[in-house]
Order: structure tokens, then C-alpha cells, then sequence
């Protein structure tokens, strides 16, 4: 166990040597190359990740924005357009009011024009009738008391309407 | 349990008997544990080749494939064939999986709570290094614990031919790290030029503590561990009785477990004490101005 025995030695140091030759570049070097490519392709994956992240969130942030912005300006058009349907509703209406007298006026108007032109009209004519019914009552027996009596009235009807 | 006290007495008398006149089971168990010319498999032993002895510079050099040269070859072919599937399973799909992980995990590791802590971003250049020491060690250790294995690194060549390996990286990458004027002046302390003749021997002395030290470490808790298990079995065959045997058993599978627990410890130990050594000798302010840059 604890005598010398360089040839041993010699063994130990020639066999090392050799195993480290070989896997040194067999397989030490590929493992370290990998491991160190591995973890440079996690790190670039966690910053592209991260990257990724930032990015969504600004742009999550900047929907925000524009849909916050858009519902306002909805709301606002909402607002201005049941102001302006208000304030036609009432124009209309005050205008269809003011129609309305104007035309009520017209229409009185026309019909008393109407009423005074009939009257006219209709007087002219029993003056006509009456004169002619008076010539011919004239012609027979105007001399009857009772009769002159009855031309008088009628005339006096008819003209006071 | 009942035991007759005479019958135990006796065994235990004749046992120590035979192990006095150097033999019986015991010496059997110890030879598992020990270097040897000839592997034990099931039904079977291979007798291992002797290659005859060749002498450079004063010193032999038994060249001989020995229990502990095979089971080093089987851990450093394992490591291998795991090292290089991981490598090609990662390389085949980003996420890690099955054998892949496993040794991504064990990559990953190492660099996070050893290497970076310990020397800094200018460390990772010596990480196949460091993952070969520690999974090479980790592997030699697993296969002492594999019925008919041996570790490799209870021996304490093997653990010696790491320690200067590891003394060599720690003073090529301390030279590299602050070139060698700066290394050479390291060595003084520091301190008066009077204090030179005290200073550079201690230093120099410390250059060499710190792999005897890794060396020592590993070969004594992994031969420690064997050595524990040996005795507890032992005590069945010095007892020679049945009931007795029971409570051995139930220890050893305990302390097998506790072997597991420091196979990886050790190998963990000596990768974690490798790489502070080869950052004390780099520069600190190319730590700090490393690892807080950017």
C-alpha cells in the first residue's frame, strides 16, 4: 500500500495526461461550448421576453388611450347631438306654432273676406229679386194693404242679415 | 443472542493463532485491498503481465500492469465513453437530458462553486484539467466500491502521480499568471533581503506541502475506508460464528454508504484544493478586476 513505486507514478501521470488530451478536445471543449451557447441563448430569450413584454405593455397602454379617447369623443357627439335634436324640437315646434297662428289669422281673415264679398253679393241679389218680385207684385195689386206690407218685411229681413 | 463464551473464546484464540504464524482468512481479506499482479473476477484470476524493470536516473520504474494500473485504465475508458456520449447528446439538442445533464450538471458545478469562486473568469481555461482530475478521481473512487473493483486511488502512487500533476498546474499557471519574475519574487515573501536564507526555504518547502498534502488526503480516506470495511468482515472470521456475523454486516453496508459519501468528497476535495492553490498564485487583482469588470 505504501511502498514507492514510481512505475505507478509514471502510469498514473502517462494515463492522466492521455484522458485529458482526448477529452479535452472530444469533450470538455464541446461541453463548455454548449453550456456557454445554452446559457447565451436563455439570456437573449429572457431579454427578448422581456423585450416582448415592454413592448405589449406599451402598446396595451396605448389601446387604452385611444379607446378611453374614442368613447369620450362618442360621448361627447351623443351629448351635442341630443343638444342640437333638442334645440331643432323646439324651433320646429316653435316655428310650427307661429305657422299655425299665421295661418288661423289668414284663414279668419279669408273667411270674413269671403263672408263680407257673400253678404255683398247676396244683398245685391235680393235687391235684384225683391225689385223684380216688387215690379211684378206692382203689376197685379200693390195697392193691397196686406201685401205692400209683406214686400216691406221680406226687404227688411233680407237686408238686415 | 446467545453465544456459548467458551466456543467464541476458542475461535477467537485459534484465529489469532493463525494469523501469528502469518495466514488464515484475515490475510486474504487485506490482500483485496492491496496493489497485485493478478485481477480477481468472478470464477476466474487473470494473471497480469510483469514487464521487466528499467532504471533512469537512479530510479526503477516497474512498469507493470498491476490491479491498480487496470481498474485506472477502466475508470479513464469509462470516463471516456461517458465524456464524450455527453458531449455529443449536448450538442445534439439544447435542453440536457439522461447522461447529458448528469455531466452538465457536474460541468456546471465545478465552474460556479469551484473554479469562478476560487480563481476567477481567467480560471476557466484550466477547466478540462480540473474536470478530468475530479472525474477521473470520482470514477477511480466509485470503483473501489464495485464488487470485485479496486480503487485505484488507494494507492498512494496513483494519488501521488495527481499530486504532481497538480504540482505542475499549480506553478504553470501561477508563472503564467504573474510570469516568472514576479513568481521567482513570490517566492522571498515578500520580506528583508536579510530574511532571504529563512524565507525561500520555507517557501519552497510550501510548494511542495500543499500537493503532498492532496496526495496524502485522498490515498488515507480512500484506503481508510477499505481498511474499516476489512476489519468489520475480519471480525466474522476471527469470530468464526454465524450470529456474530450478523452485526458486521449490518456495518458494512452502513459504511458502504459512507465510502459512496466520500468518494465523492474526496474527489470534490482535491479538484476544490487543485484549483485554490492555482488561485493563490494568480494575481488578485485580476480576480476582482475580472469578477467586478463589466
Amino acid at each position: 500500500m505504501l511502498e514507492l513505486n514510481p512505475g505507478l507514478i509514471l502510469w498514473t501521470i502517462v494515463t492522466f495526461v492521455i484522458v485529458l488530451m482526448i477529452l479535452r478536445w472530444t469533450a470538455w471543449k464541446p461541453l463548455l461550448a454548449a453550456m456557454a451557447a445554452r446559457e447565451e441563448k436563455i439570456r437573449a430569450s429572457l431579454d427578448q421576453a422581456e423585450h416582448a413584454r415592454q413592448q405589449a405593455e406599451a402598446l396595451l397602454e396605448q389601446h387604452r388611450k385611444q379607446v378611453a379617447a374614442a368613447e369620450d369623443q362618442a360621448q361627447r357627439i351623443i351629448m351635442e347631438g341630443r343638444a342640437m335634436a333638442e334645440r331643432l324640437k323646439t324651433e320646429i315646434l316653435e316655428k310650427a306654432e307661429s305657422a299655425r297662428q299665421h295661418m288661423i289669422l289668414l284663414a279668419k281673415e279669408e273667411i270674413r273676406r269671403e263672408k263680407d264679398a257673400a253678404l255683398l253679393q247676396l244683398r245685391s241679389e235680393v235687391a235684384d229679386l225683391a225689385i223684380g218680385a216688387a215690379g211684378k207684385i206692382l203689376d197685379k195689386n200693390l195697392d193691397t194693404p196686406a201685401q205692400r206690407s209683406l214686400a216691406d218685411a221680406a226687404i227688411r229681413e233680407i237686408t238686415k242679415g | 443472542m446467545f453465544v456459548p463464551v467458551t466456543e467464541t473464546t476458542e475461535a477467537v484464540a485459534d484465529s489469532l493463532h493463525q494469523a501469528a504464524h502469518g495466514g488464515g482468512d484475515f490475510a486474504q481479506l487485506i490482500h483485496h485491498v492491496q496493489d497485485s499482479h493478478e485481477l480477481e473476477l468472478p470464477f476466474l484470476t487473470i494473471d497480469l503481465p510483469h514487464l521487466p524493470p528499467f532504471t533512469v536516473a537512479g530510479i526503477t520504474f516497474d512498469m507493470s500492469i498491476t490491479k491498480h494500473v487496470v481498474f485506472l485504465w477502466v475508470a479513464a475508458v469509462v470516463l471516456c465513453v461517458i465524456a464524450v456520449t455527453a458531449a455529443r447528446q449536448n450538442a445534439r439538442r439544447d435542453a440536457p437530458h439522461g447522461l447529458g445533464n448528469l455531466v452538465d450538471a457536474m460541468i456546471m458545478f465545478l465552474r460556479d462553486e469551484v473554479v469562478l469562486p476560487n480563481m476567477g473568469k481567467n480560471g476557466l481555461q484550466y477547466m478540462p484539467y480540473l474536470l478530468t482530475t475530479f472525474s477521473l478521481i470520482l470514477l477511480m473512487n466509485l470503483f473501489g466500491l464495485v464488487p470485485f473493483g479496486a480503487s485505484a486511488t488507494g494507492n498512494v502512487n496513483v494519488t501521488a502521480g495527481l499530486a504532481i500533476i497538480a504540482f505542475v498546474m499549480i506553478q504553470a499557471s501561477s508563472i503564467k499568471a504573474q510570469g516568472v519574475k514576479h513568481y521567482l519574487a513570490h517566492l522571498t515573501g515578500g520580506v528583508h533581503w536579510g530574511l532571504w536564507i529563512i524565507m525561500i526555504p520555507i517557501e519552497i518547502l510550501g510548494l511542495f506541502t500543499k500537493p503532498f498534502a492532496l496526495c496524502i488526503r485522498l490515498f488515507a480516506n480512500m484506503i481508510g475506508g477499505h481498511l474499516v470495511l476489512v476489519s468489520l468482515i475480519g471480525l466474522i472470521f476471527i469470530f468464526k460464528n454465524y450470529f456474530i456475523a450478523v452485526a458486521p454486516a449490518g456495518f458494512v453496508v452502513a459504511i458502504n454508504f459512507l465510502e459512496l459519501f466520500v468518494a465523492v468528497l474526496q474527489a470534490y476535495i482535491f479538484t476544490m484544493l487543485t484549483s485554490l492553490f492555482m488561485g493563490l498564485g494568480m494575481p488578485a487583482e485580476t480576480h476582482s478586476a475580472e469578477s467586478h469588470g463589466h
